[in-house]
């Protein structure tokens, strides 16, 4: 053999034996919080939509509606301000100093501890302005790092589009924005979804930023019945303080007392990593689809 | 169109460009690669505008008014200037949405209306027998290629145009879809100006009325050698160059 062929087989052998570590190491993770919690028994409906309790496993009813007001909140946020920030990047701005700043300052966002940006967060809304914390706090924290980088995908997205669509469309004597609104997004739409969904992946797992904005409280139980949304006890209000999930495992762990809080804690992570899991493989899959339906084969 | 050079940054793609292009004719440019046809071609409706970095100098006139003024708007140039590209481009949409696409960001939105200039684009672009019976179910990418020109062409054709510019219109596609392009061709020159860049030169001697013959310097500029009626060019041309590259092609 000769000795380039040896080090294509040697790299090749050394990259698989990383990609089987890699996805062993995540069915571990899965695994062992599935069979943990469903040893615990807090696999079940009474566990997912039920009330916490200190007597019994109880259930993270409120938690999970947490989680998803949050993320729901956030995307709210993020998802018309991520595409038209991508759509400004990819189609507007000119190179030069504007952008270069701006894509540094995304760069930097992004790359801030989680935790730094929650304790901006604490001294912006809990100290500062006396709001207290609530789930806008904690859902503004998240958008501070997740707009930047889903504008970045967006206009990643965007710039994938071919110069041949989109001249189709000008050729036509259509404006930009018209090109823009009926050709280029429509074409740009898989990609966007699926940086939508990655980006909701990592929202819907983030403590660091939640601790010190959407707090720690953990309700007893919720009166869906109140729609006052300026009432911090409504927790259909953004001014809820909001635990979700993944602060919710962090407190367990941290300062858990009682007597199933282990089982808890596996219970909340089984679902944690289930749910992110399913973000991401609907993300491939939703993106697939929708680029076979935009081509129409 | 007089004087016309086109730069790429500081590279000079085209100099001094000077030619006619008679009403209701077909014209075609041919040349060796590279010589700056498609370029010369954007002139015309001034999709070079959209090219970073590139910049046309001169005058071109359509019917009198000079295009480059800046009076004129490049949006509505391209209305009354249509171009069908080299690759197919159909959007992602059906055969019907394609085909009213210009239409209804023109601000056509009465239905009938909009049915009625689907059906006579996409049967004067030959293509209205073969897709008539899933016009709104069926997306335009699913069309073969060369039914997706054609699609095209009735996109350009539904905004009623004067000039319609082909830039190598049937290169991508097979002999028989070539065929029903260039018969295509010939139908509609009774209607409208078509300025056609081909790098095929039977196609030209086929289905044009005149020839421009393009060739490019030493430094890599493109000029144009000369321009006659399509017979001439082939049989007679005034130009040795233009003689050589012909001969060179066929012979
Ligand atoms: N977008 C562009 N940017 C820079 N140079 C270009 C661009 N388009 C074309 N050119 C250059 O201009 C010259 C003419 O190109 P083109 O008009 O495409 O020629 P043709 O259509 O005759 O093959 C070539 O040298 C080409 O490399
Ligand atoms: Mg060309």
């Amino acid at each position: 053999m000769s000795r380039v062929l040896v080090a294509d087989r040697l790299a090749t052998a050394t990259l698989w034996g990383i990609a089987i570590a890699v996805v062993a190491v995540l069915l571990g993770i899965i695994a062992h919080f599935v069979l943990a919690a469903a040893g615990a028994g807090a696999l079940s409906p009474s566990f997912l939509f039920g009330n916490p309790s200190d007597t019994e496993i109880g259930g993270i009813g409120p938690i999970l509606f947490n989680s998803v007001y949050v993320l729901v909140l956030t995307l709210l946020i993020t998802i018309p301000l991520g595409i038209a920030g991508g759509i400004y990047m990819a189609e507007y701005a000119r190179e030069g100093r504007l952008t270069a700043l701006i894509r540094f300052s995304q760069e930097l966002i992004s790359s801030v501890p989680s935790i730094v940006v929650g304790m901006f967060g604490l001294a912006l809304f809990v100290s500062a302005t006396r709001i207290g914390y609530t789930a806008l706090g904690g859902s503004l924290a998240l958008v501070v790092f997740n707009l930047p980088l889903l504008a970045r995908l967006a206009e990643q997205a965007i710039r994938a589009v071919p110069a041949d669509e989109r001249h189709g469309s000008l050729a036509l004597g259509t404006s930009r924005w018209q090109t823009i609104r009926h050709v280029v997004l429509p074409l740009a739409i898989p990609g966007i979804v699926t940086g939508i969904i990655l980006t909701a992946g990592r929202i819907f797992g983030e403590a660091a930023a939640l601790i010190f904005t959407s707090g720690l409280a953990t309700p007893a139980r919720y009166d869906f019945s109140n729609l006052d949304l300026l009432d911090a006890r409504s927790p259909w209000s953004p001014l809820h303080p909001a635990t979700t999930l993944s602060v919710y495992i962090w407190k367990l762990n941290s300062e858990g007392l009682g007597q199933f809080v282990r089982q808890i804690a596996d219970g909340s992570a089984a679902v944690l990593v289930l749910m992110v899991l399913v973000f991401n493989v609907s993300a491939r899959g939703l993106g697939r689809l929708l680029q076979r339906r935009i081509s129409g084969a | 169109m007089s004087d016309v050079s086109v730069h790429y940054g500081a590279f000079r793609a085209v100099r001094d460009v000077a030619l006619a292009i008679p009403p209701n004719s077909v014209t075609a440019f041919i040349g060796p690669s590279g010589c700056g046809k498609s370029t010369i071609l954007r002139c015309f409706d001034r999709m070079n505008d959209l090219i970073p970095g590139a910049r046309v100098s001169g005058r071109v006139l359509l019917d009198g008014e000079d295009i480059n003024a800046p009076a004129v708007q490049a949006v509505e140039l391209r209305r009354r200037v249509g171009l069908v590209f080299q690759r197919p481009n159909p959007f992602p949409m059906s055969i019907f949405e394609n085909v009213v696409y210009g239409p209804r960001r023109h601000g056509v939105s009465d239905r009938r209306e909009l049915d009625a200039i689907a059906e006579r684009s996409l049967r004067r672009a030959a293509l209205w027998d073969e897709v008539k019976d899933d016009l709104r179910r069926k997306s335009g990418l699913a069309l073969s290629g060369g039914q997706q020109q054609r699609l095209c062409i009735a996109r350009t054709i539904a905004v009623d145009p004067e000039v319609i510019l082909m830039d190598e219109p049937a290169s991508a596609l097979d002999p028989i879809a070539t065929l029903r392009i260039e018969e295509l061709i010939a139908e509609l020159r009774a209607e409208y100006t078509i300025v056609i860049v081909t790098h095929n030169m039977q196609q030209a001697s086929r289905v044009s009325d005149r020839t421009a013959f393009f060739t490019m310097g030493q430094d890599r500029a493109g000029y144009l050698v000369e321009l006659d009626d399509t017979v001439k060019i082939f049989t007679n041309p005034r130009e040795q160059l233009t003689e050589d590259y012909i001969s060179g092609r066929f012979g």
